[in-house]
């Protein structure tokens, strides 16, 4: 297999297009799987017996195959954008609902019983105690849905919607796989970018936790250094 | 639409549509070749890592990436890379699947690992384990249950993911999607749909059942 070096500085405006293209697909899908996925997740914290029905049902659709997915979309939303950011937003729920509803599970009792006991209001505190308090398990869950999200656009290119995926059916048609190794590239790296950004919005919306020790850090041979210091001095 | 569902339940329940070599039945095998081979193969691969990951903890950071790295990689674009390199084999399906399922059974088994309570750990130490037998006998068994889960979100993955066999000239019920495809045969494509889902349905039921089977005599929690 070789790679022809010289077709990326020739393409790199269809690259540029292709991506912006992904983009336009997996951005909408993750905002639309976490604007119905946290009302259905509060629902599940709160409603116990929905719960297992709530959870059971995103499961089942993460059983249908991506592609499958799609094609069964098509007779209602046909050969459209909109069936590809469907189809991603349905595979997204499964990760984004359970992980805010173990968020939502995760926050103190006391957190919530003394926001109870200033008499704020149950939608006030959720908004402003509850899910401020999950958002780190949550996050995490918009970065597993984002990445997921991501990779799976490329198999929207048999509906013609595949973004860079678009670059592997090119390069299959032709028996030329130069392509098709720019598509993995630069799918991975739009994965790793994503991720990187939403490492950084979830540590600028969470200044409470920036301070806090990292388990890691206790176990770290530096982490004695400062009482090892001062026994030094002492002696 | 109710036309094309009256249509599929026909292409559904045809005799004729289930029975010969180009029939449901042989794609279904065909399609579960593919998937209980690549399951196998990456358990076989995946498993002992995860163990020793946990069991040493080291490289977790390595386990950590390695999950999200797998979770980026465009399955298809994988399959079509391998295609191209290695020309018309079976292999790049392989490859692509396994590649799919490795890193989910490696990051559940660590973290299955991870979660075995340390005090257990170091009552086993106390009472004289070494530390193969502290891995067999206490932590294997500890998580087990999370082994299980990832093992089973891993065959899911790659039975809805066989289907791109069928996108490098083989068989498995993709056939129906991509001829169906092809042909702008709507039922076509539905019907080979529905049964991957169903497929991967019920592999995921019966592995559920079986981890039941092997928990039989614990406690719900540690499910």
């Amino acid at each position: 297999m070789t790679i022809e070096w010289g077709w990326f500085p020739d393409h790199a405006d269809e690259m540029t297009r292709l991506t912006a293209d992904h983009l336009a697909t997996a951005v909408p899908a993750v905002l639309l799987g976490l604007l119905i996925a946290l009302p259905l997740a509060v629902l599940a914290h709160r409603v116990r017996p929905l719960r297992a029905f709530v959870l059971g049902a995103s499961n089942i659709l993460y059983t249908i195959p991506s592609l499958a997915f799609f094609v069964l979309l098509l007779p209602v939303t046909g050969l459209t954008r909109t069936t590809a950011i469907v189809g991603l937003t349905a595979y997204t729920l499964v990760v984004l609902v359970r992980n805010t509803v173990e968020g939502l599970d995760a926050v103190p009792v006391k957190a919530r019983e003394a926001s109870k006991a200033m008499g704020t209001k149950p939608l006030r505190t959720l908004l402003t105690v509850e899910l401020p308090l999950a958002l780190p398990v949550i996050m995490a869950g918009v970065r597993v849905a984002t990445v997921m999200s991501i990779s799976l656009v490329s198999v929207a290119s048999y509906i013609g919607y595949g973004g860079l995926g678009q670059l592997f059916t090119d390069g299959f048609q032709r028996n030329f796989p130069t392509p098709v190794v720019a598509g993995v590239v630069l799918t991975l790296l739009l994965a790793l970018v994503a991720d990187a950004l939403l490492v950084t919005v979830q540590w600028l919306c969470t200044p409470w936790r920036r301070g806090a020790a990292r388990p890691r850090a206790a176990t770290s041979p530096f982490a004695k250094l400062p009482a090892a210091l001062k026994l030094w001095k002492r002696a | 639409m109710l036309e094309l569902l009256k249509n599929l339940a026909s292409w559904l329940t045809s005799p004729a549509q289930w029975s010969g070599p180009e029939g449901i039945a042989t794609r279904i095998l065909e399609h579960l070749e593919y998937s209980v081979l690549a399951t196998l193969a990456a358990a076989v691969i995946a498993l002992p890592i995860g163990l020793l990951i946990g069991h040493t903890g080291r490289g977790a950071f390595l386990a950590v990436n390695l999950s999200s790295f797998g979770r980026a990689l465009p399955t298809v674009g994988l399959v079509t890379l391998v295609f191209l390199a290695g020309g018309l084999s079976v292999w790049p399906v392989y490859v692509s699947l396994v590649a799919l399922a490795v890193p989910v059974i490696i990051t559940n088994t660590y973290a299955g690992m991870a979660a075995v309570d340390p005090e257990v750990k170091d009552a086993a130490k106390g009472v004289g384990l070494r530390g193969r037998q502290i891995l067999w006998q206490v932590e294997l068994p500890l998580a087990l249950p999370l082994i299980m889960t990832g093992v089973r979100l891993a065959t899911v993955q790659v039975v809805a993911t066989a289907t791109i066999a069928a996108y490098v000239s083989f068989g498995g019920l993709g056939r129906y999607v991509f001829d169906g495809l092809a042909q702008r045969d709507l039922v076509q494509v539905l019907g080979g749909a529905a049964l991957v889902a169903v497929l991967a349905v019920v592999a995921d039921l019966a592995l559920g059942g079986l981890t039941r089977l092997l928990f039989r005599g614990r406690p719900a929690a540690a499910r």
